[in-house]
């Protein structure tokens, strides 16, 4: 292309001023994003109010490019499906066997659990809802996992809830705006979820590797319990994730560690629902929780309860 | 449309298109972060940075460094990426670029090319480095398909570039 030759314009003194004065602001620039990306990595927080005033603004734009996307996205799996028409009926039919079984099974188990709670005299507590939104976009030019969830702090989200679908969890809140706010999905490599095993309670911590797996760290030293297609669900621990929420289920091994799928495809989500705080005194700092916390729900060696939500 | 301009407002018009063609259309692609994609890993190249890189190889003389500060503060707030993040990034590849521009002197096509590899190449650089340092720990092969990706469509968003450059300058 055309040689430079305005960087050094002629031999105006004021405008050979101008040129260095330009490169002055530019090295200011840089040192000034260094404090900010500094502030940034010690206090993920920081800027919140600023951050969430461009969420509330640019979240709309995502919001109404929705639709084209979905069916864009749709149209590819829409012709998959009439190809495979004929064995995925056989399979769906197979499947459909199964569920009737399990959901025969469950409505026994749910009609005696029923029973022994009024025994027990507990009440079952359902109102943990926040509120219902939908995930509107992600970053999918950058290593980190964030989508964007169309409520904020109008509708009562605050950093720390819980997101999750029908399916299993989704995420955990990361900043909020007036009507918008992001979510760092658990796929994302700064996030990790205390889980244990649905078959035998076996705790983990399962950590996102950023390309939409997680990795799964066991707490114990020894053999890998895992086994491919086990269910994880979260334990609790920590006091950030409600229980009993599906999280990933192991797909394969990369040498010694198990790598899994989350269980919410995060590029099919469209609903998600906000959960309030397990335990609230898990999202504050340390010395204000209250002495005596109970017990986690899973007796296991407790990962630093605020370790899970602090890092980002 | 006619060459010569009929009135004082066209003529103001095309004076504005002519100034704010380079900043609005880096903005338009800083935006395509916007889009609703959800992408479960990472392949699609960093739009705003691309179309900033060529605007900067293909016009050296339309911006100084500092118009890199503003536009990655820009852009950190639109894509939600750490505050900084950008600014640092791409402030630091106009002044890289301005110094390869004071020994290189003239520059081809294929030495265009080069620097918007060895830019974007720095850029992901960059970035793993302060995922890094945020707490989250990703394979460096996971920023190479997108990497790829970005020096391959340098020189689709050349050619887009020249096509507004074009525009911007017709009379």
């Amino acid at each position: 292309m055309a040689p430079p030759g305005k960087r050094r314009p002629g031999f105006s003194r004021r405008a050979q001023y101008g040129v260095f004065l330009g490169y002055v602001v530019a090295v200011g620039g840089v040192i000034l994003a260094v404090v900010l990306l500094a502030i940034a990595i010690i206090d993920p927080k920081g800027f919140a109010a600023l951050r969430g005033l461009a969420l509330d603004i640019t979240a709309p734009i995502s919001s109404a490019t929705r639709s084209v996307a979905t069916f864009v996205g749709g149209v590819g799996e829409g012709i998959s499906d009439y190809f495979r028409a004929g064995s995925q009926n056989a399979g769906l039919r197979q499947q459909l066997a199964e569920a009737q079984r399990e959901s025969n099974r469950r409505q026994a188990l749910e009609h005696e659990n029923r029973r022994l709670n009024a025994l027990l005299g507990l009440a079952r507590q359902t109102d943990d809802e926040v509120t219902v939104a939908r995930i509107v976009g992600s970053t999918f030019e950058a290593p980190r996992r964030l989508a964007t969830l169309s409520a904020g702090s109008a509708a009562g989200v605050a950093p720390g809830q819980a997101v999750r679908s029908p399916d299993g969890l989704i995420g955990r809140v990361l900043e909020t705006g007036q009507w918008a706010s992001r979510v760092i999905l658990v796929t994302d490599a700064g996030s990790n979820v205390p889980v244990r095993m649905a078959r035998d309670g076996t705790p983990a911590l399962a950590v996102g590797r950023g390309d939409g797996t997680i990795e799964l760290r066991t707490l114990e030293v020894g053999q890998n319990p895992f086994r491919r297609g086990d269910l994880l669900v979260t334990s609790g621990i920590g006091g950030l994730y409600p229980p009993n929420i599906p999280v990933l289920v192991v797909t394969g091994f990369v040498g010694e560690r198990a790598i899994g799928r989350p269980v919410a495809d995060p590029a099919r989500l469209d609903y998600a629902i906000v959960q309030r705080i397990y335990q609230p005194a898990a999202a504050g700092p340390l010395d204000r929780a209250p002495p005596g916390q109970p017990a986690p729900p899973v007796a296991a060696p407790t990962p630093a309860p605020a370790a899970a939500g602090a890092r980002r | 449309m006619s060459r010569i301009a009929g009135s004082e407002t066209e003529v103001a018009i095309r004076d504005l298109r002519r100034r704010f063609v380079p900043l609005a259309s880096t903005i338009v692609a800083i935006m395509m972060s916007l889009l609703p994609i959800v992408a479960s890993t990472l392949w699609i190249p960093n739009i705003g940075f691309l179309i900033l890189i060529t605007w900067r190889l293909m016009r050296p003389e339309i911006w100084s460094a500092q118009v890199a500060l503003g536009l990655g503060f820009a852009a950190d707030l639109i894509s939600g990426a750490p505050l900084g993040q950008s600014m640092l990034l791409w402030t630091l590849v106009f002044l890289g670029l301005d110094y390869a521009d004071s020994l290189l002197g003239e520059r081809d096509y294929w030495l265009d090319w080069l620097l918007a590899a060895a830019a974007c190449a720095f850029h992901s650089a960059g970035i793993w480095v302060i995922a890094l340092l945020m707490g989250a720990e990703i394979s460096p092969w996971l920023m190479v398909p997108q990497l790829c990706l970005a020096i391959l469509s340098y020189p689709l968003a050349a050619r887009i570039v020249l096509r507004l450059d074009r525009w911007r300058l017709t009379r």
